[in-house]
Parts: structure tokens; sequence; C-alpha cells
């Protein structure tokens, strides 16, 4: 089976893989004799040994927050269950990775599926859950498969199925894969998929599936590479882990570099550890030569662009202890929820794509309209026409017919969509369009002007 | 008559469906002890990875499966990108065009590869369960898709089940050749 061909250099001095550690390994690959000779479900008897709320606070104390893209603490979203309300609990796992930027659980799923496995136990252990659903991709034919085998093999060593380990817990793990459809990363998007239906998420209130979820049922979801770290935290306990990231941010956080640098790929790194300079100039190799930077999308096609040069006023301690305003350039941003929150973008899901000086933004916007435009469900009226309109406007721009209200007609649709749909899709179908004019307003304007000047 | 025994309309159409296929299936079935419904996409799959596309008679044939009505199977088909009601060609080519692609010159690649396999590159599948554009021997489909995440060795394609990485536009013609019969 081919699958992503799999070279990663020698850890960064700044790395700490935690998720990639073995990954990286050479001849590690996905059989549960290869997991088990590297510690693998050695967590699971740990937890196993636990009470269910020891867990749940383990992960509340370690600081995990989701790696999907909107980065809710994990301790408190498992914490919304009621652990015997006598209902039945399901966990499911989203492995849709399908926010534009994003690769890591591509990696995760193909080549180390113990972990993610050994992840979901121990949840589903501390959440009282008794069917897990792995939710795959289909374009991740090869993974659903591998996810599958390791599934039945570690069924086979007992660490999955009736009385696990003899506990007497008993978990039963499917994989579930999805066919193309972007809004099944939207967790209850994802679950209509799961129920046999087309994936239009369900209107909020309730705010969480942990309220009602699969089959109406009280339910967690989780990234892949959140859970994966679930197994991390009992390994390494709940203080070291924290320590790793920044205050109300623990551990490691995986970064995908792609576009316009000398190395992409992935970096995992402790929350935190890096600006965003450094993570392009020093770990990505910067750019190709002879190019400048441009502009950096910083967590996944949604999130607000940086331009280069741009400048921040953000609030920090002094020395003194007081706070005070200091300016900051877009390259000493710290790659973390937090920081870049505090200039109005965020970290999402981890997928930072890099813009150099030969890039087009009004290309780059368009392409990023016509990724929103295909994928709307098409459920909310604002996000379904206002997609496709910014979709034709930043086309119709790009083939000469560019009129001088353009600028400020996408710029009304945009913000009449955001906020006014059922899902965050609306938000971020907006946030590019809304980012880009107000970033680049110069070329936008040149290039909308052409026929009426 | 309950749900799961409803009959189908085109009997003749049902007999391709062998044992082995009804075995499968029921195994799929057997993985939602909750909901026979949520067995929908994967017995989509199933019936595509079979028989090429899912027609009256799959979409019948599931229906009565998972207990709800033919429509109620064709609007998950219309919705999903994956599931198409007619035949493609026998290996489809889908070529990432989302921004880490793009920037890397998949639009040149799927250019490239309409013109190895004879595919008009302009043509593009109308959604709602419509086939990729097909060469006229039906060997190749090429089509645009979105984002394969796998960003960072741009740009991409996914061939049948195996993606291949770092594509350039003189590798497409060997990279094809694989792939005739």
């Amino acid at each position: 089976m081919t699958d992503s061909t799999f070279s990663m250099p020698a850890p960064h001095p700044k790395e700490r893989r935690l998720i990639f550690e073995n990954i990286s390994k050479p001849g590690y690959d996905t059989s549960l004799e290869t997991y088990l000779r590297h510690g693998g479900y050695e967590s699971l008897k740990k937890a196993l040994g636990m009470k269910p709320g020891e867990i749940v606070d383990a992960v509340k104390a370690a600081n995990l927050r989701g790696r999907g893209g909107a980065g809710f603490p994990c301790g408190m979203k498992w914490s919304f269950i009621k652990y015997d309300d006598g209902k039945p609990h399901y966990l499911v796992v989203n492995g849709d990775e399908s926010e534009p930027g994003t690769f890591k659980d591509r990696y995760i799923l193909h080549h180390d599926p113990h972990q993610l496995i050994e992840g979901v136990v121990i949840s589903a252990f501390a959440t009282n859950c008794h069917l897990s659903y792995i939710y795959i991709r289909c374009e991740f034919p090869h993974a659903a498969k591998i996810v599958w085998k390791a599934i039945q093999e570690a069924r086979a060593a007992g660490f999955v199925g009736k009385n696990i380990l003899g506990s007497g817990f008993d978990l039963d793990i499917y994989v579930h894969q999805g066919a193309a459809a972007y809004i099944c990363g939207e967790e209850t998007g994802l679950l209509e998929s799961l129920e046999g239906k087309r994936a239009y998420p369900r209107i909020k209130p309730p705010y969480f599936p942990a309220v009602l979820g699969l089959y109406m049922q009280p339910t967690i979801v989780n990234n892949v590479e959140t859970l994966c770290h679930v197994k991390h935290i009992l390994r390494l306990g709940s203080e070291e882990y924290a320590k790793m990231g920044t205050p109300g941010d623990g551990g490691t956080r995986t970064l995908c570099v792609s576009g316009d640098v000398a190395r992409p790929g992935f970096y995992e790194l402790p929350v935190g550890a890096v600006t965003l300079g450094e993570l392009i100039f020093d770990l990505c190799g910067g750019l190709r030569p002879g190019r400048k930077l441009k502009a950096v999308i910083p967590g996944g096609s949604s999130a607000k662009v940086l331009r280069a040069g741009e400048k921040f006023k953000i609030k920090a301690k002094g020395p003194d202890g007081a706070m005070t305003e200091k300016e900051i350039d877009m390259l000493d941003v710290v790659m973390d929820a937090a920081s870049l929150a505090a200039v109005g973008t965020m970290v999402g899901s981890g997928g930072v794509i890099v813009m150099d000086d030969t890039r087009n933004m009004v290309q780059v916007l368009n392409n990023l309209n016509q990724f929103y435009a295909h994928e709307s469900c098409g459920q909310c009226t604002p996000c379904r026409e206002g997609s496709l309109w910014m979709s034709k406007i930043t086309t119709r721009i790009l083939d000469g017919g560019g009129v001088e209200k353009d600028p400020a007609t996408l710029k009304n649709v945009a913000d009449n969509i955001a906020g006014r749909t059922i899902c965050a899709f609306g938000e971020a179908c907006s946030w590019p369009t809304q980012s880009f004019l107000t970033k680049f307003p110069e070329e936008f304007s040149a290039a909308s002007a052409k026929l009426l000047n | 008559m309950g749900m799961n025994e409803r009959e189908t309309q085109s009997g003749a159409q049902v007999a391709k469906v062998t044992p082995e296929f009804e075995a499968q299936a029921e195994d799929l079935i057997s993985r939602y002890p909750v909901s026979r419904r949520s067995a929908t996409l994967p017995l989509l799959h199933l019936w595509q990875n079979t028989f090429g596309s899912i027609d009256d008679s799959g979409v019948e044939w599931i229906a009565a499966r998972v207990g709800v009505g033919p429509v109620q199977v064709v609007e998950v088909i219309t919705f999903y990108p994956w599931f198409r009601r007619k035949s493609a060609g026998r290996t489809i080519i889908r070529v990432c065009r989302t921004l880490s692609c793009a920037l890397a010159g998949s639009h040149d690649i799927k250019e490239k590869f309409c013109q190895a396999v004879g595919v008009d590159p302009h043509s593009h599948s109308h959604g709602f369960g419509a086939p990729p554009p097909t060469a006229p021997d039906g060997e190749f489909s090429v089509e645009f898709v979105e984002c394969l995440a796998c960003c960072g060795s741009a740009p991409v394609a996914l061939i049948n089940d195996d993606l291949h990485e770092r594509i350039q536009p003189e590798d497409v013609p060997a990279i094809v050749k694989k792939y005739q019969s």
C-alpha cells in the first residue's frame, strides 16, 4: 500500500516529539508488536487502574486543548458527560482532517494507528463510552484499512472488546468512512453523516454533543491528535505535560507548514515554543532563494491572513509586573492560541500556509473562495448564496471584469454571512475575504478598477 | 411488510448481488448495532466500489437494507461529492485544487493529466451524483478535488487509492503509463 512518502529530518532543537516520536523512527511500522515494543498500551494499563473521574481530572490539569481547530479544553468537554446518567455514551473520533493546510492526522492514521486506539480506549473508559466510531475521510482509503486492521489486532490482544485487560470495561471501535465533504469536519455535521444522512450541521443549542450527540445520546467528539495526547498525559503526568506548554494550553502541538517555504512539513513543538518568524526562517529554512515573505495564513485556510511587516500592539507584562503595551511585528507573534487570537487571527488546526512576494492575493483569495463555495453544505441561505457570490466576484475580478465597487461588495457579502449561520462555516468562509480585503486593499482595488478607469 | 423486507422494483438488476457481496454488506451493517441507517455511507461505498456507480437498483437495494425510502439514499448520494450515479473511468485521477497545491502548480498538473489521458481540461463534474469527466475510451477520469490533506508535499493527486506527491509536469506521462491497461 502506498501513501505519503515519509521522511522527517532529525528534530529541530526546539521540537519535542510526543505524538510523532515513534513515527519518525526508521523501521517503525503499524503492527501491534512494534507498538508494544515502543511502550504501547502501557498508559491504558495505568488508566484501567485509575478511577474514570481521575482521568478526566488529569486531562483537565494537563490543560489539553482540542487540536482540531476550535481549541476547546478537552477535560472540560469530557466533564459535560455525566458518568452514570444511565444513558448510552458514544466516543466519536474526528479523522475527517479537511481544513486546507492541515496534514497531521493523516500521518498518525497511516503510520501509528495503535497510538490513536490507545487514546480512544482510555478516553472511552474515562467517559463511560462503550461504542466508538473513528470517522476517517474517504480520501484516506489506506488509513481506513490500516486503522481497522489495528483495531482487530488490538481486539485479539484484549485491548479492545469485552472485558478489556480483565477490567470489566467493554468497548467496541469501528471505522466509518466519509465521502469527501469538508462539512463533516464540523462535529454535528459529522454525527449526521455517521447517522447515514446529509452532513447538515445541527442547530445550536445544545452547543455540545455531550448533551445530544450521536443517536441523540451524550457523545464526545474529539480530533485524532487530541486523543493521542491523552495517552501521553497519563504517561508523563499532568504536571510535566502541562509544563511543556503555556498557562492554560499544555503539551505539544503539531504545526503543519506548506506553501512557499524551503522545508515544508510538520513540526511538533511545545505549545508557544516558537514565534511565527522562528517557525518560517529557522525550522522551515526560510523562503526559496531570492523570495521575500508576503503573507501567512497561520491556522488553516479559515484563519485570518497576516501581512508581512504588519505591526500589532499587544499587552505584555513588564519586568515590574505591570501590564504595558508594546508593538510587535507579525514575525514575533508566538504560535499559540492566545497570542494569535490577540492579533486577530487563530492557531486553529495548526495549518500554516506561507506565501512569497510572487503571489497575487486576488488569486489566493479566489482559490479559497472557490473552496468554500464548493463545500458549503447549502443549509443556511447566507452561506450557500454568499460563498458562491464571493467566489463569482473574485473569479470575475481575475478574468478582468472587476468593477470599482467590487471590494466593497465582497466585504458586504462576507459581513452578512458571519454570525448568521447554524455552524462556524459561516465565519470560516467570511474571514478569508474580510482579512484579505483589509490587509491587501491596494491589490483588490487595482485589480477591480481596470474596467472603469 | 417491514421496511427491511421491502421488495426492490428492479429485481433483474439485483441478480448481480452475489452471496459474497451480501456477506460484506451484512458485516458492514453489523458495525452499527444502534441504527441500521448508519450503514448508508458504508453500503454506498461498497456498491460503488463493486459496481462502479450507484444506479437505481443500488439505491433501492441499499434503502431496503437500511430501512429508509429510496429518496433518502439519493439525497445522500447527491450531497457527497464522492458518490456517483453513473460510472467513471477505470482509473480516477483526483488532483488537489486547494491553496497549497495550487501554489505548487496543481492547475498545470491537472491540465497535463487531462492531455495525457484524453479528457477535456475544461470539463468538470456538475455534482449531484454526476461522474467526473471521463475519456471517450472509458479508461481514465480526471477531476479537481478539494484539499487532500497532504499540503506539505504539494502538489498531490489521489489516483484510485494511491497518493502521488510532489508531482512535476514532466512526471505525468510516466505516472499515467503505470495505470494504462
